[in-house]
């Protein structure tokens, strides 16, 4: 179980914009009539979202409200799954895999990478206030390890080098190509793949 | 080596891309409504005959899972659910079927949703894999487009829906109800069971769950017959499988092979080798980290496939295998995975919740070498006190690659913490972990 810090400093109010608000009422259709609680966690990463990546508990309560269910349901919730954040994080928000495949693939010296080049502890933001960073548990791209994800994208087979180079990028607000940095297509076996070699050729 | 035509995912690599015409040039929804009318009966009866056994870990037979869901719909609707919570490390083969091969998956979950006479379909996918999931969706929207689902779907006089909904990170959700408590808005820890899902599942309506890659195989069994792919692999343990190769080997991979290949075969074959050659390989976790790893030497000609992994103490798992060899401490290796199961636990069941946390700890100062040579037994003390004692598998999940470890490096570990407690009379208190923590 992983203990999660709720920011101290808390907006006071929370609406879903207009937009979100379309959102929601489409997500909660996907559910039976009177099971509108399925739709929470839909909804509290739509907050997410407009409130610049974090969830403040307003916003736990507007949802709680707006699907009838208690505030600490929701608080539950928010609180159990590791994708909400409750504090604010960069706008480029990086989380590194550091679980045993990536590990043994050298997971940590791209956290050492983070450290120089970002702040010195997780999930601190960095000093121009662009970037954060956290150690995070197995993303499920094992084969392209080691890998990290900023935001909604996979930067798969990297090494401290080329990590420094997408968070020099990212610092200059250009958006770093996402997938594999060794040029492998996919997850296929680099240079001596044997399957399926009709359909390359194709 | 399977020949390339027996390959279920011809565009595992995406060499073709992975809208519906290129899906349709792979035969994809061919005949749907011909395969659809022979009928519930036969298509159960055609999946039994495969014997295709569940791909998500544990390996039930699906066809059997099918025939309890209750034939006729009563009172209550019918679910179908599919778990694309993957999550288990080492394992990745799940999200290249969702973003290269979406069409098998939502044709499945058509075929099987008629199965099971399902009027709704849920895909739970793991929050991370954002962009499969819009791959996805993509998918769902031509096929409602083409009416292949929807109302009437595909002509066929049923009607289905398909939505997606997405986890948060939590890899507990991976367990069969604790997703489905997820998918209903709550925290996901897993349900007692019986009843079993397949009676009292989603919404208390009857829900069948199956793994992506099951589903995913489904249409073409069906199309090419239960006999093609029983005949791959040997009986019981039928078919193709997406292995993973990640680790110290010189091109992990992604790669379908047929049920029971060597360990070797697929290491050398398609992974390029172990790095530092195969006298370098230390051990293989074969079936993703809740699978006990593997020596070298039943690595030399362990074949894969379940029934020869539980031959050797081992499961198949997922089949997310990953080598670590000689230059990697074995003992640190898995000191990372029981970090990851005390990070993962749900906190419901105490044995659990506090027992991974141990486990943890104590790997991490076997690790150093600043345990004691009696802590060793304790340890796989703490590994059968939390084994069987909980309400999910994860707790086996958990002690499994710790007794593995004590199976077959139990030696490596006693040279580096061969001394005795700091603390010669508390040997008394068999269960104080935290030895170290009293004054020397």
């Amino acid at each position: 179980m992983n203990i999660k810090k709720i920011s101290k400093e808390q907006p006071n109010n929370f609406e879903f914009s207009f937009a979100n608000l379309e959102n929601a009422k489409k997500i909660i259709q996907k559910y039976p009539k009177g099971k509108q609680q399925s739709a929470v966690m839909a909804l509290l990463y739509l907050a997410q979202k407009q409130n610049n990546n974090w969830i403040p508990l307003s916003a736990m309560k507007y949802i709680a409200k707006f699907l009838e269910m208690p505030y600490i349901k929701v608080y539950e919730v928010a609180t159990f799954y590791s994708m909400y954040n409750l504090a604010p994080v960069g706008k480029y928000f990086l989380q590194v895999c550091t679980t045993t495949p990536c590990m043994i693939r050298g997971a940590y010296k791209l956290v050492e990478v983070c450290k120089k080049k970002i702040s010195e502890k997780e999930s601190q933001i960095s000093k121009d206030g662009k970037s954060s960073w956290m150690e995070v548990e197995c993303l499920g791209a094992c084969v392209n390890a080691p890998m990290l994800q900023i935001n909604d994208d996979y930067f798969e087979d990297l090494d401290p080098g080329k990590l420094e180079k997408i968070i020099d990028k990212i610092n200059k607000n250009e958006s770093p190509k996402s997938g594999s940095y060794r040029g492998r297509v996919n997850s296929e076996p680099e240079n001596i793949r044997k399957t399926l070699l009709g359909n390359k050729n194709a | 080596m399977l020949e390339d035509k027996d390959r279920i995912f011809q565009n595992l690599y995406n060499d073709a891309g992975s809208d519906i015409a290129s899906a349709k040039s792979r035969d994809d929804w061919k005949d749907i409504k011909e395969i659809c009318k022979k009928g519930k009966e036969w298509i159960i009866n055609e999946i039994k005959t495969s014997e295709l056994r569940g791909r998500g870990g544990a390996g039930f037979p699906t066809g059997l899972k099918w025939s309890f869901a209750p034939k006729e719909i009563g009172s209550r609707p019918h679910y179908l659910v599919i778990n694309a919570d993957e999550s288990e490390p080492g394992t990745c083969k799940d999200r290249d079927i969702l973003r290269f091969e979406p069409h098998k998956l939502i044709e499945g979950c058509f075929i099987a949703s008629y199965a099971v006479s399902a009027h709704k379909c849920y895909i739970y996918i793991r929050g991370e894999y954002f962009n499969e999931g819009k791959i996805l969706q993509r998918a769902i929207d031509e096929a409602y487009e083409e009416k292949l689902i929807g109302k009437n779907a595909s002509n066929t006089g049923w009607d289905l829906d398909i939505y997606i909904h997405y986890g948060a990170g939590a890899y507990i959700c991976g367990e069969e109800t604790a997703l489905l408590e997820s998918l209903e808005g709550k925290k996901g820890q897993p349900r007692l069971k019986p009843p079993f899902p397949a009676l009292i599942g989603l919404y208390g309506c009857p829900t069948i769950i199956n793994n992506v890659e099951t589903i995913a195989v489904v249409p073409t069994i069906l199309r090419r017959g239960a006999k093609w792919f029983a005949s791959l692999g040997r009986p019981k343990n039928t078919g193709t499988k997406i292995f993973c190769i990640s680790g110290n080997v010189n091109s992990p991979c992604n790669v379908e092979e047929e049920m029971g290949i060597s360990l070797k075969e697929l290491i050398e074959k398609h992974a390029g080798g172990v790095i530092g050659g195969w006298d370098n390989l230390k051990a293989v976790i074969p079936g993703g980290s809740s699978m006990p790893l593997l020596p070298k030497q039943v690595c030399d000609n362990i074949k894969m496939d379940f029934d020869s992994c539980v031959e050797n103490k081992t499961g198949l798992g997922t089949a997310g295998i990953v080598v670590i060899n000689k230059d990697q401490d074995i003992i640190k290796c898995m000191a990372r995975i029981a970090r990851f199961y005390k990070h993962e636990s749900c906190g419901q069941c105490t044995p659990c919740r506090e027992g991974s946390g141990w486990m943890w700890r104590m790997l991490e100062r076997m690790a150093k070498g600043e345990a004691s040579r009696d802590e060793i037994d304790m340890l796989m003390d703490v590994t059968k006190q939390i084994e069987g004692h909980t309400i999910c598998a994860f707790g086996e999940g958990s002690a499994w690659p710790v007794q593995g470890l004590l199976r077959h490096f139990k030696k490596e570990i006693q040279k580096r913490n061969n001394f005795d407690p700091l603390v010669d009379k508390s040997k008394k208190i068999p269960y104080l972990v935290d030895q170290h923590l009293l004054d020397k």
